[in-house]
């Protein structure tokens, strides 16, 4: 077990780019014992799938391409085959399983056939006896019924079955290495965790070696044996799973773990990193992280520290854990130390309710028949009863589909209900649901809204400036341009944006400073209640942290409730005062965070708890750097 | 006293159009940046520059005015600035057929020499050296006669498109955001319209519509209205048809994009505002269909311009006294016939249709890559 049957050794992958060469993975060595699991965690941009795709050799040239270092499966090198042979290789030797399990089986044929022809491309078998495997695979990831399940073709198939097809497709061959890049993000929460359980039974079977890929740190925390963290195309700190959680020794590693929102941080502020990852044409010469280092030393700029082992089996490239150089007079620190988590004021105990929605249902016609006859209905949301109250914040969890963003949509009115009563201001606007546009004219800028994808939630024509202004101008039309004006700059100070990026447009920002904008966007009209629709879910965790301290930060500033729609529950856990569990379009169980995930009373609940990984807070680093 | 014609009137908002985006360029952070990217593209610059060549002589050969009349009025002719610039080429006729650069007719005649003998031989050109590229069966110049198929192959190509993308665009945009009964009208009309041979509407419209008005050549008084605008000019009509004939493919991508934009979320943030149908539409929905429009002008342009000489060639058309590639390809049809061959005025026209459609092809493709974030080299 102790000897790596898959080595990577000083992995180089740079693209040729307009800005110069970018060195997206820059020499990377690792190696991943038989049987277990190697986590590759990081940030977006840090070179994680640019290693998967390096190492099972599909870098798309001619832009790309592999600037040296060599990759071991079972002793023999894989760098420099012809390509033939790496045909060859791929998927018996390495094999891969990828994000999306919509996109990556070809519609066209029945995913029995898909299986089946790698096994007979690589291992020389007959139609009958492929096939015969292929059924044997089946059985192995749990799919339902081998036999019937053979013919269908992949659309039949629900996300999760897919990516157990996949699953099946992958090992088939009895591949030394599996890389799985993202293999669960694409699904719900109580598939993601069978479909990891099931890598992990796999990996104990077969004795291969699994290359996971993932953002998502409370997955490694409960899924690997070992953990490389990476950033900006470098391993900067590799160990045992536990090792990474309980003493990390990266300041990089520290904060990233001290980004993650979680119940033990409940009134806190959450952990940020400043500035951003640098661009991969034009790293610092030094170390990496500096510049965003909270310990950064006067030499860290100027030198870069060798991937070392400064603890037992605890790889770590950081002066701070080298001896020599702590001796040296390059050690002193560059900036104070800002540590410890900030507290924020506790939430405003004002629990005068501001919103109430009561047997709200939202159904789709389903029209069948040349005259389109309503046949019968999809009821998206079907009766459901929310209390939200002033200053505070309502969780709505629940799984993709579930019917929580058609019920976020509907209360905010950019969708009819069907049924059902909204109330606004304790009572005092009663028919929100039965108004029209015109009725509905002047709570608009009471009501206001923050989405999911800071890409597609702004307009790429307009600037931030008439990006922000939209709301004044359609809800205050008799507001002068300069009184407009010093709103809009308010409004993006108040996010943590300067007025230079008034005249400039969204492509010219990261996606946390999109984020932003969308933010701004919303609170440039002084509105009383925010719903947030997986206004966090598609951040990098510390980005993410500095939305949620935002957010935190403006509710305590003015006093509005949001409605904070989201699956991740420790976002739930760090930052809502109550919560409500949707499930098939009705709320199963509604009560204080507390409570509902202390005690939870719903069969469903429980087992939605029960699926999401989550790291144990008391195993997270101290406040203090080792 | 000027004269503007119908399809005059096209090339004018063309020119005033090219200015317009010219100007925005410097304004819009998007459209600049991808000019700073085809600025980057040395095939599409040099495809710029010949359009734009193209472009100025088709805008010379529209501005026109006419003479003042010995005895009052005005001459019938009216002259555009490229026949006064190129009067040499204009006026310079030989009696028949000359090959390009050469001194002498193309068909042996009874030449008198200075002697007093009659014999048959090839007799010297009028003007040696002026014909470049020939002359046709009357003695007119062939460089002439492709630069006057400038104007008549832009006016379709640009003409027909920019005649048609308000409809497109409001139909497409219309159909996709508002949903409904008004999408199944307009998806009911073009798809109608889509189904008819293209070929017969055309055939029919001209016979109805081509028939009257102004055909091209002299000016005859009962065309005008208001001493100087010519509102029935056989070539508009021409635009129209071939307009209504290829709008809905466009119509049909609009929709489509339409459909996409109007679910996301920055539509949506429109809408929590409470912000209108047409403010929506107007600004989020239509900037960002541009590239979309831009993209098919260019490709249509491209067919159009060799559908005219389709159109001319099976008589359908603009008129025969309208300088056009189509006219003269489908004289060269007689004279590819004939022994010896005259092969230049196909030659002509064949290589003036390759100057512009091959570059306005370059420059689309360019484009499209410019106005894709992804393919743009940040």
């Amino acid at each position: 077990m102790s000897t790596p049957i898959v080595e990577i050794r000083d992995l180089k992958t740079y693209f040729r780019t307009p800005g110069g060469v970018a060195k997206a993975v820059d020499g990377v060595s690792f190696g991943i014992d038989a049987g277990s699991t190697f986590a590759l965690v990081g940030e977006s941009g840090c070179g994680k799938s640019v290693t998967a795709l390096s190492i099972i050799q599909l870098i798309q040239g001619p832009a790309g391409y592999a600037a040296g270092g060599e990759v071991f499966v079972n002793g023999r090198g894989i760098m420099r085959l012809t390509e033939r042979e790496k045909r060859e290789m791929r998927g018996a030797v390495i094999s891969m399983i990828f994000q999306e399990p919509m996109t990556s089986l070809n519609p066209v044929f029945t995913v029995g056939e898909q299986v089946a022809e790698g096994i007979r491309l690589h291992q020389k078998k007959t139609a009958v006896e492929a096939r015969a495997i292929a059924m044997e695979m089946f059985g192995r990831v749990r799919l339902p019924d081998p036999a019937s399940l053979y013919g269908e073709y992949p659309h039949r198939l629900s996300g999760g079955m897919r990516q157990r097809v996949m699953i099946a497709m992958a090992l088939a061959c009895k591949p030394g290495l599996l890389i799985a890049d993202e293999p669960t993000t694409a699904l719900d929460v109580t598939i993601q965790d069978e479909i990891i359980r099931l890598l992990n039974e796999l990996k104990a079977s077969t004795g291969a070696a699994i290359l996971l890929i993932t953002h998502n740190m409370a997955l490694v925390y409960r899924n690997a044996e070992r953990v490389g963290v990476m950033y900006a195309g470098k391993i900067v700190e590799t160990a045992r799973a536990g090792a990474v959680f309980s003493q990390p020794m990266h300041p990089y590693t520290v904060k990233l773990l001290r980004s993650i929102p979680g119940p033990e941080k409940r009134g806190l502020m959450l952990d940020t990193i400043a500035g951003s990852v640098p661009p991969a044409t034009d790293y610092p010469a030094g170390c990496r992280f500096s510049g965003r280092c909270p310990r950064e030393m006067e030499g860290c700029a100027s030198m870069e520290p060798p991937l070392a082992e400064r603890g037992t089996d605890h790889l770590v490239a950081c002066h701070l854990h080298d001896p020599a150089f702590m001796a040296s007079d390059r050690s002193g620190p560059l900036r104070p130390e800002t540590d410890g988590l900030a507290p924020i004021q506790a939430a405003r105990t004002e629990r005068r309710t501001l919103l109430e929605v009561k047997g709200l249902k939202t159904w789709y016609p389903i029209r069948k028949g040349i005259f389109r006859r309503t046949a019968g209905h999809i009821k998206a949301v079907d009766g459901i009863d929310l209390t939200i109250k002033k200053g505070a914040t309502l969780a709505l969890v629940g799984e993709s589909g579930c019917g929580k963003t058609t019920a976020g949509k509907t209360i905010i009115r950019l969708l009819r209900p069907t049924a059902g009563e909204i109330l606004f201001d304790g009572g005092g606007v009663r028919d929100i649901a039965a108004m029209n546009e015109a009725g509905l004219r002047p709570l608009r800028s009471r009501m206001q809204m923050i989405f999911q994808d800071p890409y597609s939630s702004l307009n790429p024509r307009l600037t931030i400036r008439e990006t922000v202004e939209e709301g004044l101008a359609v809800l205050r039309p008799g507001m002068g341009a300069a009184e407009r004006l010093r709103k809009v700059t308010d409004t993006l100070e108040r996010v943590g944006l300067g007025v230079e990026t008034l005249s400039r447009y969204p492509h010219e920002f990261s996606g946390g400073q999109r984020q932003r904008i969308g933010i701004a966007r919303a609170l440039a009209v002084d509105p009383e209640f925010i719903v947030c629709d997986e206004a966090v879910s598609a951040l990098d965790v510390s980005v993410q942290a500095q939305i949620l301290n935002l957010l935190k930060a403006i509710q305590q500033e003015t006093g509005i409730a949001y409605l904070f729609i989201t699956h991740d529950l420790g976002v739930v856990e760090y930052i809502a005062d109550d919560v409500a569990v949707m499930h098939g379009g009705r709320i199963v169980e509604a009560g204080t965070c507390e409570a509902i995930f202390s005690n939870p009373k719903d069969e469903y609940t429980r087992r939605l708890l029960a699926a999401v990984p989550r790291i144990d807070g008391r195993r997270l680093p101290a406040r203090r750097l080792p | 006293m000027p004269v503007i014609l119908a399809t005059d009137l096209i090339v004018y908002a063309l020119a005033l159009s090219a200015a317009w985006f010219a100007v925005k360029t410097r304004r819009d952070g998007n459209v600049r940046a991808a000019w700073l990217e085809l600025r980057r593209r040395r095939l599409a610059m040099i495809s710029l520059a010949l359009i734009a060549l193209y472009a100025a002589v088709a805008l010379a050969d529209s501005i026109r005015y006419r003479d003042a009349a010995q005895g009052g009025g005005y001459s019938a002719e009216a002259l555009s600035l490229l026949d006064r610039a190129a009067s040499g080429l204009r006026t310079r006729a030989e009696k028949t057929y000359s090959a390009p650069f050469s001194g002498r007719l193309f068909s042996k005649e009874s030449v008198e020499l200075p002697d007093g003998r009659v014999v048959r031989d090839y007799p010297a050109l009028k003007y040696p050296g002026a014909h470049w590229l020939g002359t046709d069966k009357v003695g007119g110049d062939i460089l002439f006669a492709s630069l006057k198929g400038v104007r008549t192959g832009i006016v379709i190509g640009a003409g027909a498109t920019i005649v048609v993308i308000p409809f497109a665009i409001f139909f497409g945009v219309v159909a996709g955001y508002f949903g409904g009964v008004i999408d199944d009208v307009v998806q009911y009309v073009y798809t109608t319209l889509a189904s008819i041979p293209g070929v017969l509407l055309i055939v029919a419209f001209m016979l109805l519509f081509g028939g009257r008005g102004y055909q091209g050549g002299l000016i005859s008084e009962k065309d005008v209205a208001l001493a100087f605008f010519v509102p029935n000019d056989r070539l508009f009509w021409l635009c129209v048809i071939l307009g209504i004939t290829s709008w809905t493919d466009l119509c049909r991508l609009i929709r489509a994009e339409t459909l996409k934009l109007r679910e996301l979320e920055y539509v949506q943030s429109a809408r929590t505002f409470g912000a209108g149908g047409l403010r929506i539409i107007y600004r989020h929905i239509v900037p960002n269909l541009m590239h979309l429009v831009l993209i098919t002008f260019v490709i249509q342009f491209s067919g159009l311009v060799l559908a005219e000489s389709v159109l001319s060639y099976i008589g359908i058309g603009v008129g025969p006294e309208m300088g056009s590639w189509g006219n003269m390809i489908n004289t060269a049809r007689l004279e590819l016939s004939r022994e010896p061959v005259v092969w230049w005025n196909l030659l002509a026209a064949f290589i003036f249709m390759f100057g512009l459609v091959l570059p306005a092809n370059i420059f689309g493709d360019a484009v499209r890559d410019a106005l894709d974030p992804r393919l743009r080299g940040r």
